[in-house]
């Protein structure tokens, strides 16, 4: 139909949206990494959100709530961050240049949200070991339960935070996905 | 409680097709995409501004009209006067916009739909979010009141 409004047109709004600075969160959907679909969300400031297996109705109200109503697909403001992601999932990338935007979480889950940037590409750490380093050796559950709420997983690297006896304990995008990322870092055989 | 704002690529996708459309009958393919892309980037800007979520079509279609108003404006060379529709008197639309700044927005937007565009009732009152009848009566409120303040 003449009518219906082209692919190419509605690429360049979005693209003009996104080059003017109007939107507060540009999002995409990554269909095809090695751990499946991730719906990767940006602002001026940096990554916002990253989510597994996502649910675009659901993420796009939970992005609008946090960040502000003017939440929209596109994928030029992406392309950094979709970039590193392939590199890394080819293992040619050990750390994440793009800046992170955590504003929205609490100040002490931002706290150990900066502690966790620090654990090296490889390495693992433990819970405990987290909370020591932001100053309260006993919140190891509480350390849990922001690891669980990352909302940036794989560039703030929760999938390197283990429990003390080893076991990998939990992550958000499932267990199986915290091992294939620690394989693929090396830091399990 | 009036309906939240929605996030805006649920808006843009609800309304696109539709503002697509409407542009391309005003002012022709070509220029529509244009005013097209003009009319969601001036959504985008108004956006954060928006108080709740209700008549949002009315809404868009109404930014998409003022697009085609500066575009005929644009395009009329340097002192012409506007065609007057003659054969019963209706203004021409580019006359409307100025005419109506003080209506409610209702009847505003059922005004310069009914007599600037020409289309039914039907169609105003699904602009508008509302009935047939009660698009008819927005407009005919309009002219009223259109009346009362030239008199």
């Amino acid at each position: 139909m003449t009518d219906m409004l082209s692919p190419a047109l509605d690429e360049r709004f979005r693209e003009a949206a996104a080059a003017e600075g109007l939107l507060d969160v540009a999002y995409d959907v990554l269909e095809d990494t090695p751990i499946g679909a991730l719906l990767v969300g940006v602002t001026d400031r940096g990554v916002c959100r990253i989510t597994f297996d996502p649910e675009p109705e659901r993420e796009l109200d939970l992005l609008a709530r946090l960040y502000g109503s003017r939440v929209l697909r596109a994928s030029r403001p992406v392309d950094r961050l979709r970039l590193e992601l392939d590199e890394y999932f080819e293992g040619r990338r050990r750390h994440f240049d793009v800046e992170t935007d955590v504003r929205v979480m609490p100040e002490f889950n931002r706290r150990v949200l900066a502690e966790l940037a620090r654990v090296e590409y490889g390495d693992t750490t433990t819970y405990g070991a987290l909370a020591a380093r932001v100053g309260n050796a006993r919140a190891a559950r509480a350390v849990g339960t922001v690891m669980n709420r990352n909302p940036v997983p794989i560039v703030l690297p929760c999938h390197r935070v283990v429990g003390a006896s080893g076991k990998l304990v939990g992550y958000g995008g499932g267990l199986d996905r915290k091992e294939q990322l620690l394989r693929l870092e090396g830091a399990l055989l | 409680m009036a309906a939240a704002v929605p996030p805006f690529e649920r808006f843009y996708e609800a309304h696109s097709t539709e503002v697509f459309r409407f542009l391309g009958r005003r002012v022709g393919r070509d220029r529509a995409e244009d005013a097209f892309q003009e009319t969601f980037l001036r959504a985008l800007r108004a956006y954060p501004r928006l108080e709740h979520g209700e008549h949002l079509r009315a809404w868009v279609l109404t930014i998409a009209s003022r697009i085609v108003l500066d575009d005929v404006r644009r395009r009329r060379p340097e002192g012409e006067l506007p065609e007057l529709a003659t054969e019963d008197e209706r203004p021409a639309f580019e006359e409307l916009a100025p005419l109506t700044d003080e209506l409610p927005p209702k009847e505003r937007a059922a005004v310069v739909l009914r007599y600037g565009y020409d289309l039914d009732y039907q169609e105003i009152g699904g602009a508008l979010g509302s009935s047939e009848a009660a698009a008819r009566q927005a407009a005919s409120a309009g002219v009223r009141r259109l009346r009362k303040e030239r008199q």
